[in-house]
């Protein structure tokens, strides 16, 4: 009860002042072709510092606790568990062959890898570091999303072009979605009635109804000056209410703002070059977003919509993750 | 500027509407199986029995050399398609469809019919094809009004794509003419536009010539000497000595090179009498596959391939396997396997092939051409990728590249 008498009073003082609640946050990022994870202070908009780790870093998620990073470093072959304040290795988890993205459950216990050169989904034990079970996907699995309430796995694969759900009590692929060419990136809403998908290839967002598994919506990119063919949507932020959703459009260099209740495009905001991934600050005052191309980061200040910052971080930024 | 926003916008809606419809019907399908797939508790996985495809793939041996680091594999394409195949069945996994492929591979100069029709005859209704030309012709000319698509996987010949095309004939690799253009392209815009054209004496050589006169008519650019390179049974005549001679007395910005086995082409870089880039068929390269391209996903293909093949992926290989995926991708969008509905699809508006080059591929309705970006690439890393930034087109910049429906020879009607 304390705690939320605090956030109400910080509320209330940035209204009155006007400012953005500067809650300081960390933001890390992996660079993809420096072996490298940038360290940002997220608040100021300023990068602190650089540290090597493996070889081709791209996926990372933050431990629960909020003390150790996951990161995947590809041409390793290997999840590292790195400490998120010395920023040492403390252990590998064993992700199978090639592994780029991965989704931790809600109680932070285990993680699902998409193996994309074996068509496998890997699910990891981080306390015992042991693979639990390899699951057979489509080919390419690219996306995987956890549902909040626990129940899915949502796994997309690129070239099969589906969304296979994994029951996560049976660990075992029970239904198959036909989506658009090419899907990326899957997220489900806080309530986990939905889960959206991007397709590179059609450049569009599809909403699907989780009871149902079907398509429910197809939502298309228009932008004045841009071709159709640089719309490539990948990485989707959601926020908790269910009010905007966010998706990078890649070589487009924008971030779609989507009504989540209309599910229509409101707005794009232009960002750094090849924006790839999106995360929240964790008061979810901020966006950010990874720009491949133009080698930095970009800042959004929320609910404004506002593009304020864009961060220089290093070679190919890929994905990021925001620590309180 | 103006013109281009419109076409821009134009492009993104029709994009979204035109693929509606396939997944409209599959969602139709699905609920039926749904019901069949729940009474009976299955797994999703093969939860029917599989109903089968029939692919065939025809090619020959080629005792082709290249360099003692980097051979040239005899047979060409077929490592393409397997892997291809392998994809497909495991997204029929999902769907309760298999894909079956027959490989048939015949001596260097082997007369391909007796073969062909035999696969014909075992039912097989979608052939791959990695043969020269007139055999190809040939092979299409055998088919009669028999249910047969074929897909060329492995030859240039503009021809093919012209006076020679066919409505059941499917190129999946750039044309010359597409090839030629790419590299047009990409001189104009670093304002090259002084070409030097060398020409070997192989027969693909000449046909690649006279694609880049082709292209320098197209972007402005001249071509201000055009030389035959002769091979002489002199060993007198080294590099060292006879290139610096031969491009001696002619101002030009690029040498641009025909010859496509490779058989003088990488002499003469470095060894010109005036510093200039080599282009065409070695220096920059154009090609529809390169081993240093990984963009788009590309290298997950690149790995998977490595590892199936034993070898780097070639452009057959791609060509290969681009066709086996066409296939692929229209029996899952239409759930069916039945010989019109894939071949429909795969010629309909709807049809959008995932090819790793970051766009969606299509077949020109007008010469059965896959329409797809073209890479140029020097040995060791991409250049770029065409059409390049700033060339436009009033539908799909991808039709910047090669014969575009207004200048083809060939005149299909769906």
């Amino acid at each position: 009860m304390p705690a939320r008498g605090l956030t109400a009073a910080l509320a209330l003082f940035s209204l009155l002042s006007g400012g953005t609640p500067a809650a300081a946050d960390t933001l890390y990022v992996t660079l993809e072709k420096d072996n490298a994870l940038a360290v940002v202070d997220g608040a100021a908009g300023k990068l602190v510092k650089t540290a090597k780790i493996g070889k081709r870093p791209r996926g990372i998620v933050l431990s629960r606790d909020g003390q150790q990073l996951y990161v995947a470093t590809s041409d390793d072959d290997v999840i590292q568990i790195i400490d998120a304040d010395s920023l040492r290795k403390v252990g590998t988890l064993p992700s199978g062959d090639d592994p780029e993205t991965f989704a931790m459950d809600p109680e932070g216990k285990f993680l699902y890898v998409s193996n994309e050169d074996d068509n496998l989904v890997t699910v990891i034990d981080i306390a015992k570091r042991a693979k639990v079970k390899s699951i057979p996907v489509g080919v390419e699995p690219e996306g995987i999303a956890v549902s909040p309430d626990g129940q899915w796995v949502a796994s997309t694969s690129e070239t099969t072009n589906m969304v296979h759900w994994i029951d996560r009590a049976k660990l075992d692929v029970v239904d198959n979605t036909l989506v658009d060419p090419r899907p990326r990136a899957a997220s489900f809403t806080a309530d986990s009635k939905q889960l959206w998908v991007t397709s590179e290839i059609a450049g569009v967002l599809l909403i699907l109804d989780v009871a149902t598994r079907q398509v429910i919506k197809r939502i298309g990119f228009k932008i004045p000056g841009v071709t159709a063919e640089k719309i490539q949507p990948v990485g989707i932020r959601i926020d908790p209410h269910r009010r905007y959703g966010y998706v990078a459009l890649g070589p487009a260099n924008r971030v779609a703002v989507i009504d989540a209740a209309k599910l229509e495009v409101v707005d794009y905001l232009l960002v750094g070059q090849r924006v790839w991934n999106l995360e929240f600050s964790p008061d979810y005052t901020r966006l950010y977003t990874t720009n491949g191309v133009s080698n930095d980061i970009s800042l959004i200040e929320l609910p404004e919509h506002r593009v304020t910052k864009s961060v220089a971080v290093g070679n190919y930024p890929w994905g990021v993750v925001a620590r309180p | 500027m103006r013109t281009r926003v419109f076409q821009g916008l134009l492009l993104a809606v029709s994009v979204v509407l035109l693929l509606a419809p396939a997944d409209g019907a599959w969602a139709r399908k699905r609920d039926a199986s749904d019901k069949t797939a729940s009474a009976a508790k299955a797994p999703a996985q093969a939860a029917q029995p599989a109903v089968a495809v029939k692919l065939g793939f025809l090619t020959a041996i080629v005792p082709q050399g290249g360099p003692f680091f980097d051979p040239v594999p005899p047979v060409l394409g077929v490592q393409g398609a397997r892997l291809a195949i392998g994809d497909n069945n495991t997204t029929g996994q999902f769907t309760g469809q298999r894909f079956d492929l027959t490989e048939i591979v015949l001596e260097a100069q082997a007369d391909p019919l007796p073969a062909f029709d035999n696969l014909l005859k075992q039912g097989i209704e979608h052939v791959l094809v990695n043969l020269p030309a007139d055999q190809l012709v040939a092979l299409q000319r055998s088919v009669g009004s028999r249910p047969v698509l074929l897909f060329d996987v492995g030859a240039r010949d503009d021809r093919l794509r012209a006076v020679d095309c066919a409505g059941n004939v499917l190129h999946t690799l750039p044309s010359h003419a597409m090839l030629a253009d790419a590299l047009g392209q990409y001189l104009l815009q670093k304002r090259w536009m002084k070409w030097f054209l060398v020409v070997g004496a192989a027969p693909g050589d000449a046909l690649f010539a006279t694609a880049v006169e082709r292209s320098a008519k197209r972007f402005g650019a001249k071509i201000v000497a055009r030389k035959p390179w002769e091979h002489r049974f002199d060993d007198r005549r080294t590099p060292a000595s006879e290139v610096p001679v031969f491009t001696q007395g002619v101002d030009y910005d690029v040498l641009v090179v025909a010859d496509e086995e490779g058989a003088f082409g990488d002499e003469l870089s470095y060894r010109t009498w005036l510093p200039r880039p080599v282009v065409g068929t070695q220096g920059l390269v154009a090609a529809g596959w390169h081993p240093v391209h990984e963009a788009w996903g590309a290298i997950q293909l690149q790995h998977r391939f490595r590892e199936k093949a034993g070898r780097g992926m070639r452009e057959v290989d791609y060509g290969a396997w681009l066709a086996v995926r066409a296939i692929g991708e229209a029996a899952t969008r239409t759930r069916s396997v039945e010989f019109a509905a894939i071949r429909d699809y795969v010629l309909s508006d709807t049809f959008a092939l995932a090819g790793f080059k970051g766009v969606p591929l299509s077949f020109r309705s007008w010469d059965r051409q896959l329409r797809q970006p073209v890479l140029l690439a020097q040995p060791r890393a991409l250049v770029a990728v065409a059409p390049v930034e700033g060339i436009i087109h009033p539908k799909n910049e991808l039709d910047t590249l090669g014969y575009d429906e207004s200048e083809s020879g060939c005149r299909l009607s769906r």
